[in-house]
């Protein structure tokens, strides 16, 4: 039997009736068309379908749409302001901290958690702030390189 | 070779970004289509099986399925899935997409259920009741060559599909006879999971009214494949599209074309609605191709001095249970690469392609280089250390000498150049080599476990000519064209999938024509807008399909340099091109004409005698692969109490040759590393005695983390390859290759103490403990 | 990937969650943050009938608070609440000492402590924490609570002795006063679970002898367990090398330890006696 949830993701509220076992990665994707967060697992490994609930990172295919019922919800399309990148963004950006690009919107997400929790971390914990993503590309050097830029030009513009 | 100039050699950073890093790129699984359908395949539980009966009928009759379809219904109407033989003996058993009679591997595709949503296909599959009667499994690829436990095919004796040889063995056996020294170690280069973080997955689409198939695949190599879905369903191939869009990694294992792929064709096509399959990771370790999967009996002939005399390897692949489209041709790679960057007189290698009840294996990063550079690189260490030679210094005495290139090695390529002596000295250099050396001895004096490792490989890549493709082609294509507006657009034959050739392609566009970086894109992916090309892999994306397009460049100019010149009024010998601008020779501050007015004559109010439009499509046809070559290394230090393992220090200097934009090379190196240590230290599929995958999510296969891998500290040399235009050789798995033998060489450097001399792949804690007290 | 049909609820208070376990009983689970259950549906190893999602008790059973000389934890706090807790920081800094070495940044944003220690995963570093610290469960029915002893709550893995119709509500335990506290563990790198965890609870005097010693190991065996042989060689003594050295060797000899891809039987023996010589010196130095 569906349900009725409404959840307000990236600043717009939508109201839908789900079947419980949908998936929230599946709810962004499908229902609301936010391809940008991706799966890369079934098992919670992966992350990247990282989005933030209520300001807490989540990985989105371990949680059913339902839960996040009354949540707010930020994916990876809604960082950018008023067509101007966050700074992460700009910071994946500038340092090639991507290539295929699947992990990324994860990455971004988790990055943001990080720099929400402590804006000038070391190398060693930007690493332990993304040991929930897995990029297969890059070997994280850029990764770490892109948050540290961020980093600097989000504590310069503060 | 052509000079760096202009942006042609800067770090520019890529256009292919903005879409990825707000979340609007397309990749397969983000499409959508009116009236879609999903197909969720169901997967044998058993390695090895009869099938005596597949009862459908519940599943067929569960609401919101279309159709369940077995080996049954495919059988005259499906050709058998396409492999490439390789070696004069090699016996290619039927393998049909989805089976019929037997089930040969856990994951193997016994029906699919297509129905209206992802849900209800799923659902409906455990309704599916299939009948087995479980055979023995063969899993141990040594007893399997011995025909043991029994034949995973009729008809293929001792479970050899085939037998490939390489060198010279008399002449090996004579090297042996008159050397000082030989050493011999047996290397394991287990199975890996290539893992691309998009898994596979494909939407087709048949359009009724035109009788044409689109098919939407996370692929590499989008034109065979549409050759391929062409040949086996029977389809016209110039009405078969397929477009690789927004590709999420590959690292080889897209370089195929899939049973799932053809399935979902066939039920597009049957159905008349689209059909969508994305790949779970759990089922994608279970039935995408694995790399690797190879044993090395490895034995190295030589002089107390050091010198190489020869080396003799017998190795066995487990290709699995059947053939993808290179599964027979990956060995040969290690054959070919037998020998690594030295100059060894003689070599012979022999491998068995054995046929278990696995996965296939096939193309994974590297494809049959890592093995070859792992085993000599391995074994070097081990004749450095028998004869007490230091391992830079074996390396040194060895290497092919700068000015022997050409080079003909003889297990049967020619290198096309090296100098390999300054890629060593500079990374002895960046790793501050001999004070290192005294830290790594003193530590171990102190009874810890340091060591350091080192590898200077050399690999064939660029691949490649068609005379030396197991596929009967080795070139690219690529178009160049001007737009009316002065605008340029790059169709490129090649299907890149992250390694940022709508980048680099750009660059060399911009250079040479002196645009905006700006007014050129470059397209791929799509067979209904490129000229047959043969796709993204063996790091030939800029060595071929770069070259391609400098051959494009070329023609372009030499039409838009006659345009000029009759716009100039000039004679064409006369016309000079500088940053954009025709002008007339020595007629300074005289007339002049910029590229963008030279188009738009092009197009508008032609010349007599000059074809109208400005484009061109060429292909490229190497005479000879690329070799790269560098020297890697790396100081770790193991926790004796717990095996644990740190990296100190890791050096990798690497000549691609001329680098378009070393940012991206710089990246593709990062990345080859990774996967390189990871086989090294973390990555292994398992299957156990039953051949049940053990490590079939990512539970328990370790892709490494940002915690788990090092800083590394990158250096370059240039040699430019005499191949190709620009002078490239290649990047994208060199950093894999060289790494994984420069970790282990570390580690057992660490371990020198406890006289062990190998141990297999990956170098989990517990296996270091168990060395360091004996267990 | 998808999991099997299920009927859900999410009732907004206790009783109401109660009553609906009381119904369906065995074919409901409880659904917290769902770390360890929603893998296990999506790969269809498991298929409840019933989901009862308790995210609306929230606001009732995520607290961290210290009463009567115990510290006790509402059942859905998350770990990252726990990594963070003030209070916990200075009453109890194990735990979040722990909850930082938990699966990574989401998976303790979401996953609970409650949900934890009624899955019983044998890995999870929480439960070998607890019971180093003498915690009890409260378990609440419709019809009845009762406080159980976490040591006689884990039965064999994945398997506890709650009751069908029982909601964990609580987890308590005696503020560690003066006690100190350090837990260790051995990764499993693809998981980020432990291969070996080793919790240690120190009590010592002004003498340096040890006054109390809780050792817990997660990882080691099918449950989490308490390892008397180590508490027992360390009481009494003064804590120096030697003896924490003596103490921790062939700590785990007698027990039936996993072995897996990730650790054999005789290194995750191996590893409990190193992990636990580091939880204690790291006490030590706490």
């Amino acid at each position: 039997m569906k349900r009725t949830i409404t959840l307000t993701v990236n600043g717009t509220t939508y109201t839908r009736d789900v079947e419980p076992r949908t998936l929230l990665v599946h709810f962004l994707r499908e229902e609301l068309a936010l391809t940008g967060t991706h799966i890369g697992c079934d098992t919670s490994q992966c992350g990247a379908c990282t989005v933030l609930l209520n300001g807490n990172s989540i990985k989105s295919c371990t949680a059913f749409a339902v839960q996040a019922d009354g949540g707010e919800i930020t994916t990876i399309e809604g960082l950018a302001e008023d067509g101007k990148l966050h700074p992460l963004q700009e910071g994946f950006w500038e340092e090639h901290g991507l290539q295929c690009g699947y992990c990324t919107p994860g990455m971004i997400l988790s990055s943001e958690q990080l720099l929400q929790r402590n804006p000038d971390p070391s190398e060693e914990e930007i690493r332990k702030g993304i040991e929930g993503n897995l990029c297969r590309c890059t070997g994280y050097q850029n990764i770490v390189k892109a948050v540290q830029h961020a980093a600097k030009n989000s504590t310069a513009k503060a | 070779m052509g000079a760096i100039s202009g942006m042609v050699g800067a770090r520019i950073k890529r256009r292919e970004d903005p879409r990825l890093i707000t979340g609007n790129a397309s990749y397969t699984d983000d499409f959508k289509f009116v009236n879609m359908s999903y197909a969720h395949f169901l997967r044998s539980d058993y390695a090895h099986a009869r099938i005596k009966n597949i009862d459908t009928s519940a599943a067929k009759k569960h609401p919101g399925v279309l159709a369940v379809l077995t080996g049954e219904d495919l059988k005259g109407k499906a050709g058998e899935m396409v492999a490439v033989p390789f070696g004069a003996n090699c016996i290619i058993p039927p393998h049909s997409a989805i089976t019929s009679d037997k089930v040969r591997y856990v994951g193997e595709i016994v029906a699919v259920v297509i129905a209206d949503d992802r849900a209800t296909a799923r659902d409906a599959s455990e309704l599916i009741n299939v009948e087995y009667e479980e055979l023995p499994a063969v899993v141990d690829v040594e007893e399997a060559a011995k025909g043991l436990p029994v034949l995973v095919h009729d008809g293929i004796p001792n479970n050899i599909g085939a037998t490939l040889e390489f060198g010279d063995a008399a002449k090996t056996k004579e090297a042996f006879a008159n050397a000082e020294v030989i050493v011999e170690q047996r290397f394991n280069n287990q199975r890996l999971a290539p893992s691309p973080m998009e898994g596979r997955g494909c939407v087709a689409v048949w359009q009724k009214g035109e009788d044409a198939l689109t098919l939407y695949t996370s692929t590499q190599i989008p034109h065979y494949t549409r050759t391929f879905l062409a040949l086996t369903l029977s389809i016209p191939e110039h009405q078969v599209r397929v477009v690789a869009p927004e590709v999420g990694g590959g690292f080889g294992a897209k370089l195929n074309y899939y049973p799932e792929e053809l399935v979902c064709a066939y039920a597009a096509r049957k159905l008349g609605r689209p059909v969508k399959w994305s790949e779970t990771r759990s089922e994608s370790l279970a039935s995408m191709i694995h790399g690797r999967g190879q044993i090395d009996y490895v034995r190295i002939a030589a002089n107390k001095d050091g010198t190489i005399l020869g080396i003799d390897i017998t190795a066995y692949q487990d290709i699995g249970a059947y053939y993808q489209v290179l599964t027979a041709c990956i060995s040969a790679l290690t054959g070919l690469m037998a020998t690594g960057a030295y100059d060894i007189p003689a070599a012979y290698f022999k491998v068995y392609n054995v046929l278990t009840n696995k996965v296939s294996t096939d193309a994974y990063r590297g494809a049959g280089r890592p093995e070859a550079t792992y085993f000599i690189e391995r074994i070097v260490n081990l004749l450095a250390n028998e004869i007490g030679m230091d391992q830079a210094e074996i390396r040194r005495k060895n290497f092919i000498a700068k000015d022997k290139f050409p080079f003909a090695t003889p297990v049967g390529l020619t290198y096309d150049s090296g100098d390999y002596d300054i890629a060593l000295d500079k990374a002895l250099e960046m790793f501050d080599y001999a004070n290192m050396q005294k830290m790594a001895a003193d530590a171990r004096a102190q009874g810890r476990y340091v060591g350091i490792g080192m590898s200077s490989y050399s690999e064939v890549c660029g691949m490649g000519p068609s005379k030396g493709m197991f596929t009967g082609g080795g070139w690219e294509s690529a178009t160049l064209r001007f737009e009316k507006t002065g605008k340029a657009t790059v169709f490129s034959g090649a299907s890149p999938h992250g390694q940022g050739q709508e980048t680099s392609f750009a660059q060399m566009v911009a250079t040479e024509f002196g645009l905006d970086y700006n007014d050129v894109i470059v397209k791929h992916g799509d067979t209904s807008n490129t000229s047959y090309g043969l796709g993204t892999y063996g790091s030939r994306g800029t060595a071929v399909g770069g070259a391609a397009l400098s051959l494009a460049i070329e023609t372009v100019k030499e039409k838009a340099n006659k345009i000029a010149a009759s716009m100039l009024e000039a004679s064409e010998e006369d016309v000079v091109f500088d940053a954009g601008k025709y002008t007339v020779k020595g007629a300074a501050g005289g007339k002049s004409v910029t590229i963008q007015e030279v188009v738009f004559r092009a197009y508008v109010n032609p010349f007599d005698g000059i074809e109208p439009g400005l484009e061109s499509t060429r292909f490229f046809e190497p005479g000879n692969f690329t070799f790269p070559f560098g020297t890697h290394i790396c100081a770790i230090e193991v926790e004796a109490d717990t095996g644990e393992v740190k990296f100190l220090k890791y050096v990798a200097v690497d000549d691609v040759g001329n680098q378009i934009n070393p940012m991206l090379v710089e990246g593709q190196v990062h990345g080859g590393l990774a996967q390189g240590i990871a086989q090294a230290l973390y990555e292994e599929i398992v299957y156990d005695s039953d051949g049940q995958l053990v490590t079939g999510t990512l539970m328990d296969y370790t892709v490494p983390n940002a915690v788990e891998l090092p800083h590394f500290e990158l250096g370059s040399t240039c040699t430019p390859s005499p191949v190709n235009p620009m002078g490239v050789k290649g990047v994208g798995e060199a950093g894999t290759i060289a790494s994984t033998p420069c970790v282990v060489n570390a580690l057992m450097d660490a371990l020198i103490n406890t006289g062990v001399k190998d141990i297999d792949m990956p170098l989990r804690p517990e296996k270091l403990w168990r060395v360091i007290h004996g267990k | 990937m998808i999991p099997s049909t299920f009927d859900y609820f999410a009732p907004a208070a206790l009783d109401e969650a109660l009553s609906l376990l009381s119904e369906h009983g065995d074919n409901a689970k409880i659904l917290a943050g769902g770390h360890s259950l929603i893998p296990a549906m999506r790969l269809r190893l498991a298929q409840p009938g019933v989901l009862i999602d308790i995210k609306g008790l929230r606001s009732q059973l995520s607290y961290i608070k210290e009463e009567g000389g115990r510290i006790k934890l509402g059942a859905m706090t998350n770990y990252y609440s726990l990594e963070t807790s003030d209070l916990l920081k200075q009453k109890a800094p194990i735990l979040p000492e722990a909850a930082s070495t938990i699966g990574d940044v989401q998976v303790r944003n979401w996953g609970t402590i409650g949900g934890s220690t009624v899955h019983a995963d044998p890995s999870s570093d929480l439960p070998a924490v607890l019971l180093a610290l003498d915690a009890s469960v409260t378990l609440k029915s419709s019809k009845s609570e009762r406080v159980v002893a976490l040591s006689d709550f884990f039965v064999s893995i994945l398997t506890t002795s709650i009751e069908p119709s029982e909601i964990l509500t609580e987890i308590s335990f005696p503020t560690p006063a003066g006690k100190k506290t350090s837990y260790k563990k051995l990764a499993n790198k693809a998981s980020h679970f432990s291969v070996v965890g080793a919790a240690a609870i120190i009590g010592v005097d002004g003498n340096g002898v040890c006054t109390s010693a809780a050792i817990g190991f997660s990882g080691l065996a099918a449950v989490p367990m308490r390892s008397a042989v180590v508490e027992n060689a360390l009481v009494g003594k003064k804590l120096d090398a030697a003896t924490i050295e003596a103490a921790c060797s062939g700590s785990a000899a007698d027990v039936d330890a996993l072995s897996d891809l990730h650790g054999s039987q005789e290194y995750r023996r191996a590893m409990a006696d190193v992990f636990a010589k580091r939880a204690i010196k790291a006490a030590l130095a706490s």
